[in-house]
């Protein structure tokens, strides 16, 4: 309690987010204006899904541009709802809309509602202006030209859109949800939409083990979100933000609040491809491109940090929970790291460094206060510089035959000008080179990493410091590869620009990527705005280092990379085929061999499952396989054996049950 | 049996020479009787109608009377707490009671419902000229020439639907009853028609004989169990009547405690059988397996509405006062029914005996809301029971439309690549399936929530119950992953399966079982409040 009392004394943030959140009645405020119409932010694209789902074939003509349209009405919804966020102060900005009462059984009652303010405000902008965005790229990111220059759709491009509306719907739902068991509804929504479009091209078998893989991995983190759901409400009686929040940083019980945190936070790993559930992400990259850049790169995927944000009072009240999420994030920004170093496939490669990039987020979330809004103002300029290097690695691949091995490429920067332009923004922006976006939300976060006592910031601090250095290193090594140096090219293609439906979105974004970080930075204002939500940054708190010697070494370090990518990759020739590598780079290419621990775990269950699904006599329990779905697959088959057929055998199965039953009691009694 | 029910009532030796006339309340009863009614005019028409009416007739009776009873719950509601039954008038005993109140209507309601369901998809005819799912002729050597003229005669086993609506009948009463003797009645009521049924399937007949055979004996089996329970606890309390066991159970000396456990018990083994709750569920697979598939989904529905009603009935009114002497054997039973239902659901190849595991595992859940003994517990389950039931004739309805060569495909290698050739069919099952698993936005998601969340709310043992019932649930969630998994990213088998175009009377089945579950999913606060309200017992 002493420990907790100390936390309460020493971070301004839960009260001040008590008050954001909790008014004086106990309550945001009731929605006026235009934010009373906020529930049209997830229906207008749920409606374009269900149009182009229900309206079938007959929807296939206007249906790719209708969803197209109704996202960015969405997102002018959006905008209209955060101007009339701007008119109010600051205290009065969050407001809840009640849908309808969802839920009462006995005195548990729990209504659907939306609650909007400044963080979930943030959210629906990036959302709906990134997704808009996506949307009008994939118009034609889903269309092919033929040598004679005909134009061919995607066979299932309607189906396409429909999804992809589905998951804006969906992740809107996420964000704006004011209890976590509707946070639960989008939060599955997204699985559901992310797992339909891992496995849109499912005739291709890989693809749609993807698509599984990245099911179950998410499953597992689902399961911790929903047993921390069934904590709070032993706990608390209610699993809406208001009470939940409120009195987790008024009167909580430490042992509880740990026990939330960490399935929040194991919820929160399997959807940001977090350490030790990050299997998944590299093998997503089955989807098609957009999808990569909208769910697996600026959206979707960075979930996960904004539940550990929007829990903060719950974090704050349990400091176990806290460290975790810290070592999570600082482990899987390294993991990340080391693994796009190795990574030839160019989505791969990006994968890898969005799982690193969200490990910055992640440890800022579980530094508290100093770090809350570092973290999502990282995720706002990620979501804009990450997906727009996925869009243009989409667009090299649309000039590339679809092909993804970077060995292949080089010099692109002749052949696709737009592309490589705008990539480069994105480039310098991750690198975090002044003045670009990324240099004032990452270097944010090595600085608060440097902050505390004892032990944590040096290692912490070390950990995102070096971090940055690597993360120069293989996004220099990905834009070399691909734009600089020699051609490479198999003699089959032909690198053209692509259209301006997909170039265009990719403009936008740069630019996003270019300035936003610029406007929104060093004038304070995005941590201004997200004060009364995630409170304010503590005075007096100073890095170990010195910020300025502590700019000079981060810049240093991303010089370094990027003159080291410089010399391998674009100075001297790449071989077309990948070299053996040392030790290192033989376990980085095989992601650190995750596979090869999770096959244990995930995998050889799963060959397990199939195959007693397929044989129609399954011989149990194959030898090899192990771990938990075997053991359940085993005492199955075993039990199975009981199932004789025989009357006789059934009727002495009950007797028995009765005596045994009856036997138990007695002793018990 | 018999021999078993006359000793037990030659030993009621204080009952007077002449019962009263008891007050029967028409309209509380107008339910039962009209299913009653439309029962015994389905067997005139059996007899009078000309063969090539019949079928037509007997389903339009039997659809008319079930709806009728389900408009007259409304009058009958306005009865809400009346008990009636025989009485001697000087000693307060009654026989045959009859309580109407929250819950009985509740279950009537619904059992009325999805037996509207059942009845239409019983009456499936592929267009008119095709074959049902039941054999022409039931008392005939499968195999023999008997069923081969029949057969070429056209014949249909219309008999079917007056069964089916005696089984409602029977149904209706279980958990109407508010004694031991008419809760056997009952039983038995709704047993017999359904062994029958069972055992009519046109194809793979032999295999529906024994499942026939099967069901019956061992239903034979566990009604003794429960007679044998009755008799023991007519011996502790002197009355069969529920209010005078439960006002039995606080007075009673202590020396009598060693009749009351083994017949609680003994009498909850006749009832969690009929739920297909382990140890007692081992009839279930074969059954649901051999049983035409219509016939199936009806049983799963209306038998788990009803049994759960009755077990409901007895938990909360007859045996409430001696809860800790026998809810430990409950919550044994509720543990190894999720365990054993969810871990054999894994291994299984038939689509039917999938979803009979399936069923098992959610007659675990259910227990868990039965459990909470509170009225959130009688609401959660009451909720529950719809919802399943809803989503399982349809999921039973669209098995029976998935055929290879005209017979139904119910291996899963069958199943295979189903997405691609039909996807609305597909569509529609992998969401039923998402709705057993426990997807939010289904109204498995929402019931499974209530249930748990009422275990919960009552105390440790709940939450261990709750806690092992979410780990099943999770484990299920492969199951029917697989399945979706199986029909949309699997390549087809060589041989063509394909989906029948059914009737509009199983359409109309399949829409409204998955509209429901959708419905249910998503705006679950209107019946949740209805259940809520009419969570309270009388006594």
């Amino acid at each position: 309690m002493g420990t907790l009392v100390h936390t309460l004394a020493s971070v301004p943030s839960v009260g001040t987010y008590a008050a954001g959140l909790a008014t004086h009645e106990g309550e945001a405020h009731a929605a006026t204006g235009i934010t009373a119409y906020a529930w049209l932010l997830i229906a207008l694209p749920l409606l374009g899904a269900a149009v182009l789902l229900l309206g079938g074939r007959r929807t296939n003509k206007f249906g790719p541009l209708l969803a197209t349209l109704l996202s960015w009405g969405a997102f002018v919804v959006g905008l209209l709802v955060f101007i009339a966020m701007l008119g109010r102060g600051a205290e009065d900005r969050a407001q809840e809309v009640n849908l309808f009462d969802w839920i009462t059984a006995g005195s548990f009652k729990l209504s659907a509602g939306l609650l909007v303010d400044q963080l979930s405000v943030t959210f629906v902008l990036l959302i709906t202006f990134v997704g808009s965005l996506i949307h009008v790229y994939s118009l034609g990111y889903m269309d092919h030209k033929d040598e004679n220059g005909h134009v061919h759709s995607d066979p299932d491009k309607r189906r396409f859109f429909a999804y992809l509306n589905l998951f804006v719907a969906a992740m809107l739902l996420l964000v704006l949800a004011n209890s976590y068991l509707l946070l639960y509804v989008g939060w599955e929504g997204v699985g559901l939409a992310s797992y339909l479009l891992i496995g849109f091209w499912n005739w291709n078998p890989a693809y749609a083990t993807a698509a599984n893989k990245a099911f179950v991995a998410n499953r597992v983190g689902d399961f911790g979100l929903s047993i921390a759901i069934i904590i709070m409400f032993f706990h608390f009686g209610a699993v809406d933000f208001t009470t939940v929040l409120g009195e987790a940083g008024s009167n909580a019980n430490e042992g509880f609040m740990t026990a939330i945190g960490l399935m929040l936070l194991l919820g929160a790993c399997g959807k940001s491809a977090q350490f030790p559930l990050q299997s998944w992400l590299g093998d997503a990259m089955a989807g098609p491109t957009p999808v990569s850049a909208l769910i697996h790169a600026a959206t979707m995927v960075t979930a996960g940090v904004y539940l550990v944000v929007r829990s903060a009072p719950i974090f704050e009240a349990a400091p176990t929970a806290q460290l975790v999420v810290v070592i999570v994030g600082a482990i899987t920004l390294l993991f990340g790291a080391v693994v796009g170093c190795a990574k030839d496939d160019i989505k791969k490669a990006l994968a890898a460094s969005t799982m690193s990039q969200i490990g910055y987020m992640m440890l800022a979330a579980g530094l508290g206060p100093v770090g809350y809004a570092f973290a999502i103002f990282h995720l706002l300029m990620h979501g804009f510089f990450k997906a727009g290097m996925f869009l243009g690695a989409g667009s090299v691949m649309h000039g590339m035959n679809d092909q993804v091995d970077m060995r292949r490429f080089g010099g692109l920067s002749g052949a696709m000008k737009i592309t490589w332009a705008t990539f480069a923004i994105g480039w310098l922006a991750i690198l975090g080179v002044p003045p670009f976006s990324g240099f004032w939300s990452k270097d944010k976060i090595i600085e608060a990493a440097f902050i505390g006592e004892g032990w944590r910031p040096w290692v912490f601090g070390g950990a995102a410091l070096i971090g940055a250095g690597i993360t120069a290193f293989y996004m220099s090594r990905l834009f070399f590869m691909t734009f600089q140096g020699k051609k490479r090219w198999t003699d089959d293609v032909h690198p053209h620009e692509s259209g301006k439906l997909m170039t265009v979105p990719m403009i936008i974004l740069a630019i996003g990527s270019a300035f936003l970080g610029l406007i929104l930075g060093p004038t304070g204002w995005f941590t201004t705005w997200l004060e009364p939500v995630t409170g304010a940054e503590p005075e007096g708190a100073h890095p170990v280092i010195p910020v300025p010697v502590l700019l000079v070494l981060t810049l240093l370090l991303v010089a370094g990379g990027a003159a080291l990518a410089w010399m391998r990759y674009w100075r001297d020739d790449v071989p077309v085929t990948a070299p053996a590598g040392n030790l290192m780079t033989q376990a980085a290419r095989r992601d650190l061999y995750q596979d090869q621990v999770n096959e244990a775990l995930l995998m050889r269950p799963g060959i397990h499952l199939t195959r007693s699904l397929v044989f129609a006599d399954s011989k149990g329990v194959d030898g090899a396989a192990g771990g938990l779905a075997a053991l359940v697959g085993g005492a199955s088959s075993r039990l199975r054996k009981l199932q004789n057929g025989f009357a006789r055998s059934y009727a002495l199965t009950m007797l028995a049950g009765v005596v045994a039953i009856l036997g138990a009691l007695w002793v018990m009694s | 049996m018999t021999a078993a029910v006359l000793p037990a009532l030659s030993n009621l030796s204080t009952l007077p020479a002449a019962f009263q006339a008891s007050e029967v309340n028409y309209v509380a009863v107008m339910p039962l009787f009209i299913v009653f009614v439309t029962a015994l005019i389905g067997v005139l028409v059996e007899a009078f109608m000309p063969r090539e009416r019949r079928h037509r007739v007997q389903v339009s009776v039997a659809v008319g009377g079930l709806l009728a009873a389900a408009v007259s719950i409304f009058w009958a509601s306005s009865n809400l707490g009346l008990t009636m039954g025989l009485s001697d008038g000087s000693t307060n005993r009654s026989l045959f009671a009859l309580a109407i109140d929250g819950p009985a209507l509740f279950l009537q309601g619904a059992i009325l419902l999805m037996g509207i369901l059942g009845v239409l998809t019983m009456a499936e005819r592929f267009g008119g000229v095709g074959p049902d799912a039941f054999t022409p002729s039931g008392a005939s050597t499968p195999g023999s020439p008997v069923e081969t003229a029949a057969t070429r005669a056209g014949a249909l086993t219309s008999e079917v639907f007056p069964l089916t609506v005696f089984a409602i009948f029977g149904m209706m009463l279980f958990p109407t009853t508010n004694d031991l003797i008419g809760m056997f009645v009952a039983l038995e009521v709704l047993s017999l028609p359904l062994y029958i049924l069972t055992g009519l399937a046109r194809r793979r007949r032999l295999l529906s004989q024994e499942a026939s055979l099967k069901y019956f004996l061992l239903g034979a089996f566990s009604s003794a169990f429960f007679l044998f329970g009755t008799a023991l606890l007519y011996g502790y309390a002197g009355s069969v009547y529920f209010g005078d066991l439960s006002s039995a159970i606080s007075t009673a000396p202590l020396a009598m405690n060693g009749l009351l456990l083994p017949g609680a018990f003994l009498v909850f083994v006749g009832l969690l059988f009929k739920v297909g709750a382990v140890p007692f569920h081992a009839w279930t697979p074969d059954v649901y397996q051999g049983a035409p598939t219509p016939v199936t989904g009806f049983m799963a529905a209306c038998t788990k509405a009803a049994a759960f009603g009755a077990i409901l009935r007895l938990a909360y009114v007859g045996l409430d006062t001696a809860r800790w002497e026998w809810s430990n054997a409950l919550v044994i039973v509720a543990l190894l029914t999720m365990v054993v239902g969810s871990v054999l659901s894994v291994t299984q190849t038939d689509m039917k005996r999938l979803l009979a595991y399936s069923s098992i595992a959610h007659a675990g859940f259910i227990l868990v809301g039965v459990l909470a003994f509170d009225r959130t517990g009688v609401g959660a389950v009451l909720f529950y029971i719809v919802a399943y039931g809803f989503s399982t004739i349809a999921a039973f309805a669209i098995v029976s439309l998935v055929r290879q060569n005209g017979a139904e495909a119910t291996h899963l290698s069958q199943w295979a690549g189903l997405g691609k050739a039909h996807p609305v069919a597909a569509s529609a099952f992998a969401f039923l399936m998402l709705a057993f698993a426990g997807i939010p936005l289904t109204s498995g998601f929402v019931s499974k929530f209530a249930v748990f969340s009422a275990a919960v709310g009552s105390g440790a043992t709940g939450t261990v119950l709750a806690v092992v019932g979410v780990l099943c649930s999770a484990i299920t969630v492969f199951v029917y992953a697989r399945v979706i998994v199986l029909m949309f990213f699997s390549e087809a088998p060589a041989e063509k399966v394909e989906v029948v175009t059914p009737s509009a009377m199983t359409t109309f089945s399949i829409a409204i079982g998955t509209l429901t579950t959708l419905a249910l999913g998503v705006v679950p606060a209107s019946l949740l409040d209805l259940a809520d309200r009419a969570s309270q017992f009388v006594r």
